[in-house]
């Protein structure tokens, strides 16, 4: 079984039909010597097995469910509403392929158009494109959209060192070939004060993330300064937001940004290991024509009503070919429809809550932590969800003993900054209780006191 | 039928959620921080989005409507077990960045699909992370860059690209940094050998090339083409769309490629969401291992949990898997671990399928487009008249009805309840129809395929405005797209006051 329908009936007539033998004889082009190799897979499972094999696999994680979630740094645990999930269930959307065929296309392509608005609305920029792999990918792109827009001229990216770090190397990997110099995490202690100093003739853009990888907030005067500072020079201001933070917080668009990224799995997407994902990817209108990417645009049809299409798709590779702005084809419709879902289902005010809910909370628990012997909250900036706590043991210590507690603890950043060893990245979102911060608070104290020891 | 957008079923203070109440005491956000106007979003209530979102999906075609005969995209039926699959908790609900010991499930699987697409392939390594087909093709190129820049060999820059590639090919090499020189097809749908060895220098990277190409045809100087590229000190690179014809019928890496992408959400099954979510998983021979994008999985001996003796072989209890990054990586090409939930449902579709269903997949497919293509030829021209693979072009234009145009007929086709062929690709060839039926489709199906062609045949020679001003039946007509990318209007804007 195959999921194929045809009966040895049905392929006796299709192969007489063809006027050969045997459906071997089809293969005679493939050269006889690696033809028809043996497949040393596992035996085939039925539908039941399968299931069960798999559940075994899942139940041998520790899963979010079953655990008070405070691990952040790229990936978050917020509550899906369960519309989405219906909504992104519907198979008309999901076996669907690209809407290449508007006509037939109509649901896939005003989700897409929605989607647009619903960024834009958020970020208050003009133009947002379908989507992107993920928040890393959409910041690689929009490096190759400002070098684009600096006419190839200009090679390099000022990058923060507060920009996730994954998202940096990301940068770095899209960019290889290409010639481009990622600078400005070269010294990672450095703060945001520090960047302007990079920018200089040859800057394509500089990017920063807000809030930073840190939970932090810089000041929207010292972004917008930072945004001056590279216009006058000539760059680009790129921004990756997280959008949630949005609902609450003063939008990109009034610290001068020109493009806007981030990650949206917040949006009503489970974090399953790390994807699929969603990129968003926002920029100014002047913009448009040197985006990567899919754009969804109203027009009309032979009746005059109101429709909806691809479009500017001259600027993609299976037009432009190797003059494209970018290879991507494939991007995450599905996942955009998702985070559409769930802004709908949000609302502005609904959408504020949940921002509030993140703010309070962990204020809450870090002013709780801040009180506990040994331990130190670093407060020094406004923060959103997100934020940094200077442990007396290691924190992969910690982290081992919090599991005992059915707590995943928060993210060793001594991994990518040496000299934040022993400091962990807190998160806490809307769907921490409070007893679970008390929790973690409690065993924060007792683990501090057997460090002691 | 049209559907009114979101925002215009939007009334202030309706909202389709219930959230938590804040249970701690509440904090100050500094005021140079609040946003003063709310975000331009939607408000509804639950009822009205569910039925607002019900109404498009209406709108929509999906493999699960009907017959889905876009070639190179293999529209194949998307198993419904696979969506359940990848809904357990256990692999939703994991965090990326959790201790490795917490996630020895989702590990192993990876793993595991690992190995699957190894034994499939033939290569030595794969890696998972490419999150796209494309951005496979970027992880791809870059590696044959490295593998070259490694052994000192800074002279390379160009890469081989047959004019019947997908657009992605050419695409991904500018992303790369490199030089794309095209070359011809000749007469019988192959890779021009003449050409090739024209081209072939040592500037020559390597070589991308998709086999079955996207005329459906195998290159009948396969051997040739790669003995060529190598000899040269190049790299064949293979394009790994079209692998839905040949699993359990080769494997690439012994037609002598050396670097190809899979497509999971083609070969292995994988709903396309509407244009995404993918996969596209990058293999490798041995000598190109240390250059794979990271992390990739690795399994190791876990000297605590083994109670072996010296002489026992070691059971699956022996081993704990790690995430590994190669020697010589070209680096991480997106966040986390490549796009896991699509990785899931590909592995449930290798479970059931083992190695014969695999190949009975194949097989089928193969069937499948032999048997529509000797059908349609004597309605419509065949420009390579030789067995295809899994899919095949015909030319969708009629001598005696030289008005009408590929497109027409595609339109047309809607009426009929089907979603049409690939239009206009690949592009060396008139007015092409690119036709991939696919593996799980029934004779009946094809039949009914066929019967609906040839009768929009007859059509466009008798009633030719049926077919351009088709479609009838569907929810819109024809587009004017000339007007949506002249007056690009790219979002919903408030009506003005």
């Amino acid at each position: 079984m195959s999921y194929v329908p045809h009966t040895d009936a049905d392929r006796r007539e299709m192969l007489a039909a063809i006027g050969v033998g045997s459906v071997e004889e089809l293969f005679a082009v493939v050269p006889e010597s690696v033809r028809f190799p043996e497949l040393e897979l596992p035996e085939p499972l039925s539908e039941a097995e399968v299931l069960e094999e798999l559940r075994v696999l899942s139940d041998s994680n520790a899963d979010l469910d079953h655990l008070a979630c405070f691990l952040g740094a790229g990936a978050y645990r917020h509550y899906i509403p369960s519309v989405v999930q219906h909504v992104i269930g519907r198979s008309e959307f999901y076996t669907a392929y690209t809407p290449y065929q508007p006509e037939i296309s109509q649901g896939t392509l005003q989700t897409i158009f929605e989607y647009q608005s619903m960024i834009c609305g958020l970020t208050g920029m003009d133009v947002s494109n379908a989507s992107h792999y993920d928040g890393a990918t959409a910041m690689a792109e929009a490096v190759i959209m400002a070098i684009s827009v600096g006419r190839g001229k200009r090679r390099k990216a000022v990058v923060a060192p507060a920009v996730h770090p994954q998202y940096r190397e990301v940068v770095r990997t899209y960019t290889q070939g290409m010639g481009v110099q990622v600078v400005g995490d070269e010294d990672l202690t450095a703060d945001i004060g520090r960047l302007a100093e990079r920018i200089d003739g040859d800057t394509a853009c500089v990017i920063v993330q807000v809030p930073d990888f840190f939970g932090g907030l810089d000041s929207p005067e010292t972004l917008s300064a930072l945004a001056d500072a590279a216009h006058r020079a000539g760059a680009l201001f790129v921004v990756s937001v997280d959008p949630i933070s949005l609902g609450l917080l003063k939008p990109p668009s009034e610290y001068g940004v020109d493009i806007v990224v981030g990650e949206g799995q917040s949006l009503g997407l489970p974090p399953s290991f790390g994807g699929p994902y969603l990129g968003f990817f926002a920029c100014r209108e002047e913009y448009v024509r040197r985006m990567a990417g899919r754009l969804v645009g109203e027009t009309v049809d032979s009746q005059g009503r109101r429709s909806y299409v691809l479009t500017l798709a001259t600027r993609e590779q299976h037009i432009r070919r190797e003059r494209a702005t970018s290879n991507i084809c494939t991007n995450e419709a599905l996942c955009a429809l998702a985070a559409s879902v769930y802004l709908a289902a949000l609302g502005p005010r609904g959408l504020r809550q949940v921002a509030e809910l993140c703010y309070h909370r962990s204020h809450y628990a870090a002013n709780r932590i801040a009180q506990v012997p040994g331990f130190a909250v670093l407060d020094n900036r406004p923060f959103f969800k997100e934020f940094v706590v200077r442990c007396p043991i290691p924190v992969e210590e910690i982290n081992a003993e919090l599991m005992e507690w059915d707590i995943l603890g928060g993210y060793d950043l001594g991994r990518d900054y040496p000299h934040l060893a022993g400091h962990m990245l807190l998160c806490v979102t809307e769907l921490n209780t409070r007893a679970q911060i008390d929790d973690l608070v409690m065993a924060l104290r007792i683990i501090g006191e057997g460090g002691g020891e | 039928m049209t559907e009114k957008l979101i925002y215009e079923l939007s009334r202030p203070g309706r909202c389709a959620c219930f959230l938590p109440r804040t249970d701690v005491p509440p904090v100050e956000l500094p005021s140079e921080w609040v946003r003063e106007e709310a975000p331009l979003l939607p408000e509804v209530s639950e009822v009205d989005l569910v039925r607002h979102y019900v109404r498009l999906s209406q709108l929509n075609y999906g493999v699960d409507t009907g017959f889905y005969p876009l070639g190179s995209c293999t529209m194949k039926y998307n198993p419904k077990v696979n969506e359940e699959a990848c809904r357990l908790p256990g692999f939703a609900q994991t965090h990326p960045l959790q201790p490795e010991d917490t996630v020895q499930g989702n590990l192993k699987l990876m793993y595991e699909l690992q190995c699957y697409l190894r034994e499939i392939s033939g290569f030595a390594a794969v890696s998972l992370q490419p999150a796209a087909g494309a951005h496979g093709e970027l992880a791809g190129i870059l590696i044959m860059r490295a593998y070259h820049l490694d052994r000192g060999d800074t002279g390379r820059s160009r890469i081989l690209i047959p004019d019947s590639a997908h657009g992605t090919n050419p695409a991904s090499t500018t992303m790369s940094g490199l030089e794309v020189v095209q070359l011809k097809s000749d007469s019988r749908g192959n890779v021009d050998l003449d050409d090739l060895r024209a081209n072939l220098d040592d500037r020559v990277i390597g070589m991308m090339l998709t086999n079955p190409n996207t005329l459906g045809l195998f290159d009948e100087h396969l051997e040739e083409v790669a003995r060529l590229v190598h000899g040269a000190g190049g790299l064949m690179y293979g394009d790994g769309a079209n692998l839905n014809a040949l699993m359990g019928i080769a494997k690439p890496a012994a037609l002598g490629f050396d670097v190809m992408h899979f497509n999971l959400h083609k070969t292995f099954s994988t709903p396309h969401g509407g244009g995404g979510p993918g996969s596209g998983p990058v293999g490798v021979t041995q000598e190109l291992a240390r250059f794979l994008p990271g992390p990739v999985v690795v399994r190791v001996l876990d000297e605590e949990a083994c109670t072996c003796r010296p002489d026992d072989e070691h059971d699956e209890f022996c081993y704990r898997y790690e995430l590994s990054q190669p020697g010589s990586s070209i680096g991480r090409l997106k966040a986390f671990h490549g796009n896991f939930g699509v990785m899931v449902r590909a592995y449930t579709y290798i479970r059931m399928l083992g190695s014969a269903g695999l190949r009975q997949a194949s097989e089928d497919a193969v069937l499948n487009a032999n048997y529509l293509q000797a059908r349609l030829k004597r309605v419509y021209p065949v420009p390579y008249e030789r067995p295809c693979m899994h899919e095949f072009v015909l030319e969708g234009r009629l001598a005696d009805a030289p008005g009408i145009r590929a497109l027409d007929i595609s339109k047309r086709l809607m009426d009929f309840g089907m979603h049409p062929p690939t239009n206009y690709f690949p592009l060396i060839v008139h007015e092409a129809l690119m036709i991939e039926p696919t593996e799980t489709e029934s004779k009946e199906t094809l039949d009914a395929f066929v019967d609906a062609m040839t009768r929009i045949a007859e059509e466009a020679r008798t009633q030719p405005e049926l077919l351009r001003d088709a479609p009838h039946t569907t929810p819109v007509g024809r587009l004017d797209e000339v007007r949506a990318a002249r007056e690009p209007r790219l979002r919903w804007k408030p009506p003005a006051a």
